[in-house]
């Protein structure tokens, strides 16, 4: 697991990317960058561009100008191969899962590893057993279809899809959006002891004040189609921004209650 | 990436390199491998020094070695692993061991088993059809009853769709049946010099049964088909449920103007339908058997009378409503996967069109029995 501070190895580098839909431009010369071992949160307004520019990196949106380099590798530049590569190298949780519907959750975990690696079925089925419990969830889920699953189940199962090849780095859509107040609190829990035992590094899009607060390390700000800061907690606080104050400081902030309390 | 080496009663295991994903196919041999080792062991030590990488895989591996000599009874130790490494292998330690998979039953009983399944499918979609036809023509008699609630608009949009759109195709079809029917007809009938006799089995075939049945045909295939995608994607969206909990009935809303704008629209296709394969026969008639438009109409006079064209236009509008229904109940019955969606699809079409044919197999024996 790299270090925190020191010398700082940047497995995400966004530099000048321009993504737009028509005549609206949604993301406006955007820098930014990724560390390794971090858990990033970005944050922004809602339409904002958080999810497009997530979706950009891992290439599903085209840009019209920039470079994105993940891993060092230009994805714009690289061969199939190169991508490909890189793609093995990372997963993705969408936001609402994206378990493949006419699977099990058996199935599911084992779709990813099976086209990459030739494993016996027997080892298949522990691992998958494995990821399973590491998500907090246990065996008797696996013959289940994601329709039968709660909010909280799938979002862990397509984590531990997200997870089946062991990537270095994973993109989490909303996390916990959509969950309960002690369910959102078990999944931050959750990418934070995954984060450390795996070594992660995450890449987290959330509206989630509670998981910028517990797990994030650094966090960067989008708007008006510019990521208008990245810090740590600490330095979104103290920022003056306008737009920055009103979502930390706000009626659900933290430092809003804090403040309200005071009063 | 695991060497081991025996001396008495102690297994001496040591693993190195990346211990990843990329290399779990071969290391899981060495470890089935080092597992097997036979001979008395009591003791086994793992040296994990030279393990460099070590991922989900590798650790999970270590974990099945050191279980599989901790239940043969012998005393295991893993040194040497690298305190980045300590986490992981903790998680992972605490997997469960699997439960063991429900017994698997012969294929015999589940063949049987599967006859039994499918034969309890086809009594619930009889009921499920019945249920709908008996839903649809309640909410039939309240719209009667107040017209205000009829979906007007959402019924003139749905005939669009089924109706007016279809004209081409169904014109199209039609047309080459009606010719193809013709062209057979006269090709075997010179056998016998009863080449006029043509006239009477396109007029009395198109308009009795091969005008309504390749139209309904058409429209299970086309409109059908549509229809249990729509509902059914609406359904897994939960769109229907939402309606439901507004207060509205989604029968009235969703089902009743489907059904209705077929009702309307396949006697309208079924009448262009026959009118086309009429048009059909007699052009092939005039360029291939050389009967003249005047002779092929003054014979499809004698041969047709208005009961004719009346037994296959009663027709249409039964076997829309079957068509609708079936689509309908299909649509209801999908469930959250896309997998379903599909399946259910498929069974809107395949049910439609044999119900569409005993349908007009019923018509057959009640109209010869009234003498129509």
């Amino acid at each position: 697991m790299a270090k925190r501070n020191g010398s700082r190895d940047v497995v995400i580098e966004v530099r000048d990317v321009v993504v737009g839909f028509g005549d609206h431009i949604v993301l406006d010369h955007v820098d930014l960058d990724v560390y390794r071992g971090e858990v990033l949160g970005f944050v922004g307004g809602s339409g904002a561009g958080k999810s497009v520019l997530m979706r950009t990196i891992i290439g599903l949106l085209p840009k019209r100008d920039g470079t994105i380099k993940v891993f060092g590798v230009d994805m714009a530049a690289a061969t199939d191969a190169e991508r490909q590569a890189v793609e093995r190298r990372w997963g993705v949780l969408f936001q609402q899962g994206a378990l493949f519907s006419s699977l099990t959750v058996r199935e599911n975990l084992q779709f990813p590893i099976r086209e990459y690696l030739k494993l016996s079925q027997h080892l298949l089925d522990e691992l998958a057993i494995a990821k399973l419990e590491m998500v907090g969830l246990d065996a008797s889920v696996l013959e289940k279809f994601p329709s039968e699953l709660s909010g909280g189940m799938t979002k862990r199962v397509a984590l531990a899809r997200a997870l089946a090849l062991d990537p270095e780095i994973v993109f989490l859509d909303e996390p916990t959006s959509g969950l309960d107040p002690i369910g959102a609190g078990d999944f931050d829990t959750l990418i934070a002891t995954l984060q450390r035992t795996l070594g992660l590094t995450v890449f987290m899009v959330t509206h989630d004040l509670d998981s910028l607060h517990t797990v994030c390390d650094r966090i960067a700000v989008l708007a008006d189609g510019k990521v208008i800061a990245a810090g740590t907690m600490d330095t979104m606080l103290a920022s003056t921004h306008p737009w920055l104050r009103a979502y930390f400081h706000g009626k659900r902030s933290r430092a809003g209650y804090v403040e309200a309390v005071k009063v | 990436m695991l060497e081991s080496t025996t001396e008495g009663e102690r297994l001496r295991l040591a693993g190195a390199g990346a211990w990843v994903a990329e290399n779990a196919r071969r290391l899981e041999a060495q470890v089935d491998t080092a597992t097997r080792s036979g001979g008395t062991i009591k003791r086994v030590d793992i040296d994990m020094g030279r393990v460099a990488q070590l991922d989900t895989f590798g650790a999970w591996l270590l974990e099945r070695l050191t279980r599989s000599f901790a239940a043969r009874g012998c005393a295991t130790a893993v040194t040497g692993l690298k305190a980045d490494f300590r986490p992981l292998m903790d998680e992972v330690h605490g997997v469960k061991p699997e439960q063991a998979p429900p017994p698997r039953r012969s294929s015999l009983v589940d063949g049987i088993a599967a006859i039994g399944v499918n034969i309890a499918a086809v009594g619930q979609s009889i009921k499920s059809f019945i249920n709908m036809l008996g839903a649809v023509i309640v909410a039939l008699l309240r719209v009667v009853t107040h017209p205000r609630r009829f979906r007007f608009t959402s019924m003139v949009h749905q005939l669009d769709n089924v109706g007016w759109r279809a004209v081409p195709i169904i014109l199209l079809i039609t047309f080459l049946i009606g010719a193809i029917i013709a062209q057979q007809g006269i090709f075997h009938f010179r056998k016998f010099g009863a080449d006029i006799y043509v006239v009477d089995m396109v007029g009395i075939l198109v308009l009795r049964e091969i005008g309504v049945l390749i139209v309904a045909i058409m429209v299970a295939g086309r409109s059908g088909s549509a229809y249990t995608a729509e509902l059914g994607a609406m359904k897994m969206r939960e769109e229907v449920d939402a309606l439901q909990t507004m207060g509205f009935d989604p029968i009235e809303v969703l089902i009743l103007p489907r059904i209705v704008a077929l009702m309307i629209g396949v006697p309208i296709l079924t009448f262009l339908g026959s009118m086309a394969a009429l048009y059909g026969g007699g052009l092939v008639c005039w360029l291939y058997g050389g009967i003249s438009p005047d002779i092929f109409l003054s014979r499809l006079k004698e041969a047709i009378t208005l009961q004719t064209f009346e037994v296959g236009m009663i027709k249409a509008p039964f076997m829309a409503m079957v068509i609708g229904v079936v689509a309908c109940v299909e649509g209801m019955a999908v469930k959250g996967s896309s997998e379903s969606l599909g399946l259910q699809t498929t069974a809107s079409v395949v049910e439609a069109i044999f119900l569409v044919i005993v349908l007009d197999g019923m018509f057959a024996i009640f109209f010869a029995s009234i003498g129509m």
